[in-house]
């Protein structure tokens, strides 16, 4: 497991910082934004992403917890064992709302697939936007990031692991398998 | 025909044999039983195994006439052979019940061919219904060798009473089946916390100990003789034994299953539902004890087959009953005799000469003159109970899979091997 | 924590860590029933069928809703319009059911042991609602969410379960999941509706309702079947209701944070007070609520288990 160049504690902010810009300069009215986090990578970065964004705009927007688990394509593989269920918690009205989809890392897509599935089912949002932390390829949906941290070309044979504060030292690590 | 059975150990109580010898059989009777005996006919080697007067079982259920699917007195006596039964005592509660001569002479007949003898019981009321009296007399004399309800409890107290007291005349016992049927109601296995934890109905132990002691009651006031059947409960060889006690003409049985299951193995597994109930080890270990102290005189099976539709169901609709003639010896020798329980001469006399006397049925033994019914053990031999070997027509025991220690090698009924295993 | 059961026929067989998990996951699945789409897909191309030989409006309705929440296909096979009535065997029936390829059975019987003898001869998973007076396990598992959810724990609390022990699967299942948690359970009845040595499943036993309320966190109440008073279990209901009825005068020196209880369908007036059910202290509605959750839950976890052997077949 080796550390990406640049990308602990503070580079992981710095590109949340950018991000943040990026997602205020192409959302004209703030106030109708919303956060979403996927769980649970995703729901960190959510999470701090709503701290940068007061930081930028002074103001705090609503910030929602998705599990994605019950909206997965796989379910009737996995065989024995299954996904162990977290908490989703989206306390405002999805309707009508510019969605800010956060997660931590981009690869084949289904994920945002079924995270996209989730949200349609609280209700009819007026945009949903896609914010990655690390975007490493090999998608196999039709899916794009409207903001992505740092493209990270990888190979199937590797993989990425954000590490965040929430678990121990912040921090993006190579996996060669 | 005539067969020698060579350096044999013969075992037998009733004419003080216990040692190494040879016994003669000539034209169904034991024509001697010494040492050196020679013979132009079959020779038996008998070395290693032990001859006892032949088995008999007074409790079984033989189902023919009225349910040949689940057991046939050519099958059931088949079954008993191979558990070294020589003689089976039938019970009536099949269809048409045996309460008539018509029904006796039927069981008798196709009796003939059969590879044990057969020993018909006849129902102590009409049709089984427990209100009238059957014909006791016409009854014994087409060949019945006692009385009962067996399968339903006699619940009119004043039939009872008439029943001991018209049985005086001929002598024969009153096995009945001991059940109050109203304590017993809905019930499908021993009242207890077994029973709560499962959420199955319980029969309480009362539901037989009442109706025992009722019946002693009535035998004291009013006289005959009284076998209680099926004993399963510790309060049963007690109540047994106090009748003993007070010297009244009271034998009782018991059940292999009731000393070696009990009510933690039902688990709604319906091969362990019966009447009675298996109960707790407590009871079990009682019944030992009245086996040994001779509360309880005789060892049976109560074999009750049952076809599997009949017990291939929920567990509170399923049928009573299991079957026991191919284990029954097994488990005795397994389980009292080489845990030292009971000796061999104690076992003969619970499931040979014990059951003959309540019968009526002359017994011998191993002595010269005497009708040739024999069985051959082999103490030591260690088996295991399988399915595909059961010869009775139904399958339902619950000692499928058991590992039993002592086999029945030889059974001989009027001088003829009605069962012998495979020498290879 | 790994899921392994591939069937739900009893509480007694589960693990405490069994049990916990079951009521983790429920939370999850709490929250999908007051989205606008109620539904998830988790269980989507799934058939399962509800197979109940007994009357049952209350549970019927809450395992469908449960499976079609979950987007799974639900048949409802009600036994006076199967073929049980024309004497098929339950087994029977099941194996026909089985061979219409379905995934789950949840099935409802009068007989205790129904259930696993179904998940004996079927190779799908079979799901206990109800079997006879053994165990109703998804009921032991809601009235154990609730009281979480509502007490924020439920070791060392001290449960009534009051009524007609003797015959409730209710009273089995709430006893082996209250007390794995960790509650003091004490069931309380009149003598002939205590059943014999309940003591060695753990609990308390009790004839004065009285003595026990003020002591009680949460009482929990069985329906009383008026037709036990046929067979002498008690001699009217006039008396029951003297004796075991819970009423507003009853609780006056209970705890304030009392939560009373009620399988349902309640006898209003008999075991249960109308101003008591629906009283402060009544929870049973948020019940009803739970039931969905935890039979989701239920019905995820389980269908976890039961499908490997398809993906097995396939590799």
């Amino acid at each position: 497991m080796k550390q990406i160049n640049g990308l602990d504690k503070k580079g992981i902010q710095r590109l949340l910082v950018r991000m943040a810009h990026e997602i205020v300069e192409q959302n004209e009215d703030v106030d109708n934004l919303a956060i979403i986090g996927i769980q649970t990578g995703g729901a960190h970065l959510a999470t701090r992403m709503i701290g940068v964004l007061k930081d930028i705009t002074g103001k705090e927007l609503p910030l929602g917890i998705l599990d994605i688990s019950l909206y997965r394509d796989d379910f009737a593989e996995l065989g024995e064992g299954h996904p162990q269920l977290k908490a989703t918690d989206i306390p405002f009205d999805v309707g009508g709302k510019d969605i800010i989809l956060v997660d931590d890392v981009l690869f084949t897509g289904r994920t945002i697939r079924a995270a996209l599935d989730a949200i349609v089912d609280f209700g009819r949002p007026k945009v949903i936007q896609l914010a990655v932390l690390v975007d490493r390829g090999h998608r196999e949906f039709p899916i794009k990031a409207d903001f992505v941290g740092k493209n990270i070309p990888t190979s199937l044979q590797q993989e990425i692991y954000v590490r965040l504060k929430e678990e121990a030292d912040d921090g993006v690590f190579l996996i060669e398998k | 025909m005539t067969c020698l059975i060579k350096n044999v150990t013969v075992v037998d109580p009733k004419n003080k044999i216990h040692g190494t010898m040879d016994v003669l059989v000539k034209d169904g009777k034991i024509a001697d039983v010494k040492k050196g005996l020679q013979t132009d006919g079959d020779v038996v080697e008998g070395k290693g195994r032990v001859l006892v007067p032949g088995l008999v079982d007074m409790h079984v259920h033989l189902r023919e006439p009225g349910c040949e699917g689940a057991e046939t007195i050519d099958s059931g006596c088949r079954a008993a052979a191979k558990g070294g039964f020589t003689g089976v005592a039938c019970m009536p509660n099949t269809t048409p019940p045996i309460d008539s001569a018509g029904t006796v002479r039927y069981i008798l007949e196709k009796a003939k061919s059969s590879a044990c003898r057969v020993f018909p019981v006849g129902t102590i009321s009409k049709e089984r219904a427990g209100k009238e009296l059957a014909p006791f007399g016409e009854l014994i004399e087409n060949g019945v060798y006692g009385f009962t309800d067996d399968g339903s409890g006699v619940m009119d107290s004043g039939l009872m009473r008439r029943a001991l007291e018209y049985s005086k005349m001929f002598n024969k016992a009153l096995m009945p089946h001991e059940e109050d049927e109203l304590l017993s109601a809905h019930g499908a296995m021993h009242e207890g916390g077994v029973s709560t934890r499962l959420g199955i109905p319980g029969i309480p132990r009362a539901a037989e100990e009442c109706m025992m002691e009722r019946d002693i009651r009535l035998v004291k006031c009013f006289g005959g003789r009284l076998h209680i059947t099926h004993v399963s409960t510790k309060g049963g060889v007690e109540i047994i034994r106090q009748a003993k006690a007070e010297g009244l003409p009271v034998t009782g049985e018991s059940a292999p299953h009731y000393w070696t299951l009990f009510d933690k193995d039902v688990n709604f597994n319906t091969n362990f539902k019966m009447y009675p109930p298996l109960r707790t080890p407590e009871d079990g270990e009682a019944i030992i004890e009245g086996l040994k102290d001779g509360t309880l005189d005789a060892i049976v099976t109560d074999h009750a087959p049952h076809a599997e539709a009949n017990k291939d169901v929920e567990y509170n609709v399923a049928a009573f009953g299991i079957i026991g003639l191919e284990t029954s010896l097994g488990l005795v020798l397994t389980t009292l005799y080489h845990k030292k329980i009971l000796d061999l001469e104690a076992i003969i006399e619970r499931m040979s000469y014990g059951p003959c006397r309540i019968l009526g049925v002359e017994n011998q033994g191993i002595a010269k003159g005497a009708d040739a019914h024999l069985t051959l053990i082999d103490l030591e031999k260690e088996w295991i109970v399988k399915k595909e070997e059961i010869v009775s027509k139904s399958k339902n025991s619950p000692f499928i899979g058991w590992s039993l220690k002592g086999q029945v090698v030889g059974t001989m009924v009027n001088g003829i091997w009605t069962y012998q295993i495979n020498d290879d | 924590m790994e899921w392994k059961h591939k069937h739900l026929l009893t509480i007694e067989q589960l693990s405490k860590e069994d049990i916990e998990y079951i009521l983790e996951t429920a939370v999850s699945f709490k929250e999908i029933s007051v989205r606008s789409v109620k539904k998830v897909p988790t269980l989507r191309g799934k058939t399962i069928v509800n197979f109940f030989c007994e009357p049952s409006t209350r549970t019927r309705m809450s395992f469908e809703l449960a499976a079609k929440r979950l987007s799974a296909d639900m048949l409802n096979v009600v036994s006076s319009s199967s073929s049980l009535s024309k004497g098929e065997s339950l087994k029977d029936t099941a194996r026909n059911i089985e061979a219409m390829k379905v995934d789950m059975i949840i099935i409802r019987h009068s007989m205790p042991g129904s259930a696993q003898l179904l998940a004996d001869c079927v190779s799908c998973s079979v799901i206990n609602a109800g079997d006879g007076p053994h165990e109703h396990p998804t009921q032991g598992l809601l009235d154990a969410y609730t009281i979480k959810e509502k007490k924020g724990r439920i070791q060392g609390l001290k449960v009534l379960i009051v009524g007609d022990i003797a015959h409730s699967r209710v009273a089995r299942s709430n006893i082996w999941t209250l007390k794995k948690l960790g509650a003091d359970v004490t069931v309380v009845g009149p003598s002939t509706l205590i059943p014999a040595e309940i003591e060695k499943m753990g609990v308390n036993v009790s004839y004065y309702l009285d003595e026990e309320i003020p002591k009680a966190d949460v009482i929990n109440i069985l329906r009383i079947q008026r037709e036990r008073q046929d067979r002498n279990f008690f001699p009217t209901l006039r008396e029951y209701i003297q004796l075991f009825g819970v009423s507003e005068a009853r609780l006056k020196n209970a705890k304030k944070d009392l939560l009373i209880m009620h399988p349902g369908p309640a006898n209003r007036g008999v075991e249960i007070d109308p101003a008591v059910a629906d009283g402060p202290y009544s929870v049973i509605l948020d019940q009803v609520t739970n039931g969905i959750a935890v039979r989701m839950a239920v019905l995820y976890l389980v269908s976890s288990v039961g499908s490997s052997k398809k993906v097995k077949m396939k590799s």
